[in-house]
């Protein structure tokens, strides 16, 4: 039985309603003559972006009596990035982050204030004056809220300007003809209903993939979805091996507490109580780069040094006080408060690396166009924004504050040129049966009748054990030997995947079940990738080969689904504009 | 510890009226309600749908009655509620299925606030000014993640589905008493009738209800005084 499909045609689809999709979206409909829509599976304003808390980098030079620069900036980020990121990536985005600030304020964005009555700002792992010299206050930001705040911020927006949005509908297959995208097929959670959004342009823009992993930052919902999607169709994977662990996650339960809390002066301590940083990072101290703050917590806690022997160290903050707590930290105190039960003010945090953020992604040149391959060939039509997308401006390891940055840069970027695109291209035929295998993979989850099929829950449960335990902080060959071997049997017996909900309204077991089947092409790709680059830079960090390799491995890494589920790989190098690679210190 | 849930459920597709169905979950006391949801979806009953995304307060999804009052799932511990855990849907909005609801009064009604800045002045090659008390002014409605608790514990709003609500107040609030907004006297025109903020009848279930602190019943008296007084001197005050 063919499944009920509704057929809509628009010039630019945005998929995704965090930050990088709204901002897009708001760029889009100040062209009044596109049709525009906005598919997200959740409302927007459940996004993930909104949980980003200390602020965005931008060289505002507001407190410091040095002032700042955009140089200083892109330096940071290519030194942070271990000299992976494509610089004239980064020069965009450094020299971006000023305007964008000024036009997120606006827009309405309630920043924090200097006593002059200008945005305020704070210290930030990595962030410098004078090309290392020193700390220095760039992230801009809203109490610990600043994701919030933008996110709101380009909702608000999007209303202004009238963005039509199909709130809960989950993306489940990209359309592409030849190297062409055609549009973009979708479930409505709803009425379980596929939707054909036939168009022009179409930006994914669907986050991380963090639930990969047992401890996470990220929400449940962040699994992958429009890498995998466009894996699938052929668009290859770029630099997966690079995944980022936060060095301060809540123990056990991963929640972010924002670096932040050390840029206001909170310090790392041992079960000695000893500030260890200070021998792992003997200028930056607790304020290096997150690979190299999360590789020192690991090798406290190898050491025995956790606190009570527990997998665990302390963030201390009680030498903040009681108001620059309350006043520039409120939710990190009211998350302590609510999950362990202790107060900042006067009890350190405990904290574990948690994973956070993927620097790797689908792909992208300056304009967020999917790059087919090493040569750049343009994938028409086809774009990404965002966590998702790898342009690649964090290189090997993302600063802190350039998350939000990338994605107002990049998602402004991106909408502007689908804009432009949009208007003087033809919609095009779609291709035959569009929805057949996305329909098919759906049936077969919703109709697996089988005894011995298994719950999504179980073998997500594996899999996020397998890449916490293996393709973690440090890494070794036997490990990813490991982790590869088990990503390809959970793949297997995927396809087995049995769920109890038969039913189409608001059919949560499918969505899961789908959802982990992305997960699973992340975690391959990643796997894989870790296991390829026998180096060590930035968060890929392998304890059988410790050195960065600029020689063999200043390149990018390109990872293509094969038919037999071989990842084959392939290479692109890096843009070096200005900064030549270096050996990294902090 | 053994917990008990006891969840009202509802599928259109096969219920002719809700009812509900207990489930034991072996969990910690420092477990959040979530959790023992996500147990019985992930190893009990697949069939039982909520909605969820962050799972630390922040994202608004999991808002539900638990043992009667409004909460979000993720940010109430399994000791907060004890051994027994009633769950239900929101109250007054049509429930999708089980504890989903449709909430698109809920946003309409925010929409219709003109929940964003206003203000047609060409802006500064830089920052436009705010100082730290201006910016304070305005600073606990910034926090609302329109997860819809208070307008669903408010009894005006149950009352008539015209009312626009806490939450749609709040948001209203938060560019009212932004000295960078001069949208004030729009906003304030959609706000002064009996759908408006004088729907409201001082209950304090709202602020009650409210995970993130906001003293909701608070920012809708402030608005009710900028109706009477006019907002510029409410705002310089």
């Amino acid at each position: 039985m063919r499944p009920r499909i509704e057929l809509h045609e628009r010039d630019a689809i945005v998929v995704g309603g965090g930050g990088a999709g709204l901002a897009a979206a708001g760029y889009l409909a100040k062209h009044q003559n596109l049709q525009t829509a906005v598919i997200s599976k959740l409302y927007p304003t459940r996004s993930h972006t909104g949980t980003a808390q200390g602020g965005i980098g931008a060289s505002l030079g507001n407190i410091d009596p040095e002032g700042d620069s955009w140089e200083w900036h892109m330096f940071d980020t290519v030194k942070g990035g271990d000299y992976l990121a494509d610089q004239d990536g980064v020069e965009v985005l450094c020299r971006e982050a000023v305007e964008m600030v000024y036009e997120l304020e606006h827009m309405g964005l309630p920043f924090s204030r200097t006593p002059d009555g200008r945005i305020a700002q704070r210290r930030f792992g990595g962030h410098t004056r004078d090309f290392g010299e020193a700390p220095v206050r760039r992230s801009c930001y809203a109490a610990d809220r600043t994701g919030h705040m933008i996110l709101q911020t380009f909702y608000q927006q999007c209303i202004k300007h009238n963005v039509e949005f199909y709130d809960e509908y989950l993306a489940v297959d990209v359309i592409m003809d030849g190297g062409r995208c055609r549009g973009v097929l979708a479930l409505e959670i709803h009425s379980g209903d596929l939707h054909l959004f036939h168009a022009k342009a179409v930006l994914f823009a669907t986050g991380g993939f963090g639930r990969m992993f047992e401890i996470t930052s990220n929400a449940v919902t962040l699994t992958g979805d429009g890498p995998a999607l466009l894996w699938r169709r052929g668009v290859p994977l770029q630099d997966m091996e690079f995944f980022q662990f936060h060095p301060t996650g809540i123990y056990k339960l991963g929640i972010l507490i924002t670096e932040g809390v050390r840029g206001e002066g909170g310090v790392l301590r041992n079960n000695e109580g000893e500030r260890f940083m200070e021998r792992y990072a003997p200028n930056m101290k607790d304020l290096a780069s997150r690979d190299v703050v999360a590789r020192a917590i690991h090798s406290e806690l190898r050491a025995g040094r956790g606190i009570d022997g527990k997998g665990y160290v302390n963030l201390d903050a009680t030498n903040l006080g009681a108001e620059i707590i309350e006043k520039r930290l409120p939710d990190i105190a009211d998350f302590t408060r609510t999950y362990l039960g202790i107060d900042p003010v006067t009890v350190p945090i405990p904290v574990q690396p948690t994973a956070h953020y993927a620097m790797g992604g689908i792909p992208t040149d300056l304009h967020g166009r999917v790059l087919l391959d090493a040569k750049g060939s343009v994938a028409e039509g086809l774009y990404a924004a965002g966590e998702c997308a790898c342009v690649s401006v964090h290189g090997a390891n993302r600063l802190g504050t350039n998350s939000l940055l990338d994605l107002v840069v990049f998602g402004r970027r991106a909408g502007l040129h689908m804009a432009q695109y949009a208007a003087g291209a033809d919609i095009g035929d779609l291709p035959p049966e569009p929805e057949a295998e996305a329909a098919a993979l759906l049936s077969r989850i919703r109709n697996n009748n089988k005894g011995g099929g298994e719950r999504a829950a179980t073998i997500r449960d594996e899999m996020q054990a397998i890449m916490t335990k293996d393709v973690s902080v440090f890494r070794t060959a036997e490990q990813l030997g490991e982790a590869r071997a088990k990503i390809s049997e959970l793949r297997v017996r995927y396809k087995d995947v049995r769920i109890d909900d038969k039913g189409k309204i608001f059919n949560l077991d499918l969505m899961e079940a789908f959802e982990l089947g992305c997960l699973l092409d992340c975690a391959h790709a990643t796997v894989s990738s870790a296991e390829n680059r026998t180096e060590s830079r930035g968060a890929h960090y392998r304890e059988d080969y410790p050195d960065r390799d600029d020689n063999e491995w200043l390149k990018h890494t390109l990872a293509y689904l094969k038919a037999d589920d071989r990842v084959e790989f392939d290479y692109k190098p890096v843009s070096i504009t200005r900064f030549e690679p270096k050996e990294r210190v902090y | 510890m053994k917990v008990r849930f006891d969840i009202k459920r509802y599928n259109p597709e096969v219920d002719e009226h809700p009812h509900f169905e207990k489930y034991d979950v072996e969990l910690e006391e420092t477990d959040r309600v979530l959790d023992g949801l996500n147990e019985i979806r992930w190893r009990i009953d697949g069939t039982f749908a909520l909605r969820r995304s962050c799972e630390h307060g922040i994202c608004g999804s999991d808002a539900m009655r638990i043992n009667g009052t409004n909460r979000l799932a993720c940010k109430t511990l399994i000791k907060d509620v004890g051994e027994d855990v009633r769950v239900e849907p929101l109250i007054g909005f049509p429930v999708v299925k089980d504890l989903v609801v449709d909430q698109e009064r809920f946003f309409a009604h925010y929409r219709s606030v003109l929940p964003f800045l206003i203000n047609d002045e060409p802006p500064p090659a830089r920052e436009r000014l705010q100082s730290p008390k201006e910016r304070a002014r305005f600073d606990d409605t910034t926090k609302c993640i329109l997860c819809g608790a208070c307008t669903t514990a408010c009894p005006s709003a149950w009352a008539d589905e015209k009312f626009v609500g806490p939450a749609a107040i709040v948001q209203a609030h938060r560019f009212i008493f932004d000295s960078r907004d001069r949208g004030s006297a729009e906003r304030l025109a959609r706000l002064s009738g009996r759908n408006g903020a004088w729907g409201c009848r001082t209950i304090f279930n709202c602020t009650r209800a409210c995970p993130r602190g906001i003293e909701v019943t608070k920012a809708i008296a402030e608005v009710k005084r900028s109706l009477i007084m006019g907002s510029s001197e409410e705002r310089s005050s």
